[in-house]
């Protein structure tokens, strides 16, 4: 369950902002990589529970999974590599080098336009 | 109104990893974050470890577990320093955390700092403590799919240890799958297989060390 310390530094900054703008937020979004194994429901769930009783009570919480790519040795095809069967879609080589792995981002917020 | 960030989420945290990795270039200390399910010989590797090269090497460890000092324990028994972190539910350990424990240990004096993470093969993959690299460990007894479902984990070591290999013999246990899987996610690490328990094979543990020691990175 990292995701509970994930969710509690994603509310943290988006409660800066929100103090900072004056402004309730009603959405965020938030990507991560397939290393990251950031599992959605628990995320939220951990996002519920912190932002209870705050500003960010009841905002929508997005999360953007960013498949793995990786680069095929043989025929230099890139490609968002499946780890259940991991070939090259073009050749159907086994080696191939992984791209970095996504970092955990909160990419962005929106906010309550203001009347 | 949308407010765009692109903002690391766990930047605290590596805040605090930079820290520890300056502190161990600056004193020259070689420190390895150790990570496994529960059970899988953490600290038996540890253990023999530091009784065969206490001698050469000045050890120190951390020690992350949920509750209790007896990994701490048995770490000074064998004959190193040694500091207890109680996470009190946490499943991992933070670069933070890390940072006040180096002060405990006097880590500035030592030449090898473990870090033994709390027992878990998912969460501490995901936090930076600022360490030279990553030992991940899996026992012959968990299973031979352990490193397909938890790719992440296995494809950040720095070096990767099949532990209990005297156990082969009695339970079902694919190797070539396992080291197939390994290599899929992290084709340059060596995979060292060997037994805490009865020194099968640690020469080959020993070795890795001590040429990364030399050089103090993975």
């Amino acid at each position: 369950m990292h995701e509970t310390v994930v969710a509690e530094n994603v509310l943290r900054t988006i409660l800066e902002h929100a103090e900072k703008l004056k402004a309730r937020p009603v959405r965020a979004v938030v990507s991560c990589g397939q290393f990251n194994a950031l599992n959605e429901e628990a995320m939220k769930f951990a996002f519920e529970t912190a932002a209870a009783g705050t500003v960010c009570q009841g905002m929508l919480l997005q999360i953007r999974q960013i498949p793995l790519r990786a680069s095929c040795r043989a025929c230099r095809t890139l490609f968002e590599l499946n780890l259940m069967t991991p070939l090259c879609p073009q050749c159907r080589s086994e080696d191939f080098d992984i791209e970095p792995d996504a970092p955990l981002l909160l990419e962005e917020i929106e906010f309550e336009d203001k009347q | 109104m949308k407010v765009s960030l692109n903002q690391k989420i766990l930047s605290r945290n590596e805040e605090a990893a930079a820290k520890n990795r300056q502190f161990f270039a600056e004193h020259k200390v070689f420190c390895l974050n150790v990570i496994s399910s529960p059970g899988a010989g953490k600290t038996a590797l540890l253990e023999r470890t530091i009784r065969d090269l206490k001698e050469r090497y000045a050890i120190g460890v951390i020690e992350g577990d949920i509750e209790t000092d007896k990994d701490a324990r048995r770490i000074q028994a064998a004959g190193a320093r040694a500091f207890q972190i109680e996470t009190k539910g946490a499943c991992h350990l933070s670069a933070e955390q890390v940072h006040n424990a180096l002060k405990m240990i006097d880590a500035q004096t030592l030449d090898l700092v473990f870090i033994e993470n709390v027992g878990n093969l998912v969460c501490p993959s995901a936090f930076d403590l600022g360490e030279s690299g990553r030992v991940v460990i899996l026992s012959v007894p968990e299973g031979d799919d352990k490193p397909a479902k938890y790719p992440g984990t296995f494809a950040g070591a720095s070096v990767i240890v099949l532990n209990k290999i005297d156990l082969l013999p009695y339970v079902p246990f694919d190797l070539s799958r396992v080291l197939a899987d390994i290599h899929t996610v992290n084709p340059q690490s060596p995979v060292l297989q060997l037994s805490a328990a009865t020194g099968e094979g640690i020469d080959a543990w020993y070795d890795w060390l001590r040429r990364h020691l030399e050089k103090k990175q993975p």
